[in-house]
């Protein structure tokens, strides 16, 4: 299956875009999902391991499994205020 | 009220809109882009946000500081783009009764969103270097 990532701050402009797609198997969960990312662009491995990614809006653990309707996003350690 | 925006905050208006005749306290927490962090000069930020996730978490970090003070009304907004030093990034009103709890309720609300909204700056510095800035756990 193909899922459809969002991305911000480092990783967007690590990609050069605001959105990636990755093929992914069908039931992978959110660490397969890191592993599929971290392979397409090792420079973002190291950042990526201490980012989250939300799933729908909400961050999602480790063994959530992921569907390609999802909305799924990378979010990089925050720095707002 | 909980709002993302690209034009100037307005923080007088953000203080009058929680005032409440039962709140003999209002809290107002402005955040200001710094000139220096560390020894690096910075002369700009630029903010970014995943839009919908944000206000999501901002509306979840009002309803929890409701739940633990008595507030009459709290408001938080947060800009987005590029802001000179000086410039309002953020503001947090808070009102309640007393003002032990408004300070309480004003440092919850603007300590949870730095560490749970997905907003992100990026340091434009002096010398034309730019950095997205995703701190260490401390």
């Amino acid at each position: 299956m193909t899922v459809h990532v969002h991305l911000f701050a480092r990783f967007r402009d690590a990609f050069g875009t605001d959105a990636i797609s990755v093929e992914l198997p069908s039931n992978a969960n959110v660490a397969g999902l890191r592993s599929a990312v971290a392979a397409m662009k090792g420079e973002i491995a190291a950042l990526l391991q201490r980012s989250q990614v939300a799933v729908n809006g909400e961050f999602a653990d480790e063994n959530v499994i992921l569907k390609p309707t999802d909305e799924i996003a990378l979010i990089p350690p925050v720095s707002g205020g | 009220m909980i709002r993302l925006t690209r034009d100037a905050i307005d923080y007088h208006e953000l203080t009058e809109s929680v005032r409440r005749p039962g709140c003999g306290a209002v809290v107002t927490f402005l955040g200001t882009v710094r000139d220096l962090t560390g020894d690096q000069v910075t002369v700009a930020l630029d903010y970014e946000a995943y839009p919908g996730m944000a206000e999501k978490k901002m509306a979840e970090i009002e309803a929890d500081t409701r739940s633990r003070w008595p507030v009459g009304d709290i408001s938080m907004i947060h800009r987005l783009g590029r802001l000179e030093i000086g410039e309002i990034s953020v503001a947090v009103a808070v009102s309640c009764p007393h003002r032990a709890q408004a300070f309480e309720a004003c440092r919850h609300a603007i300590d949870r969103l730095k560490e749970l909204v997905p907003i992100w700056k990026k340091e434009n510095s002096a010398d034309g270097r730019t950095e997205w800035v995703h701190p260490q756990p401390s």
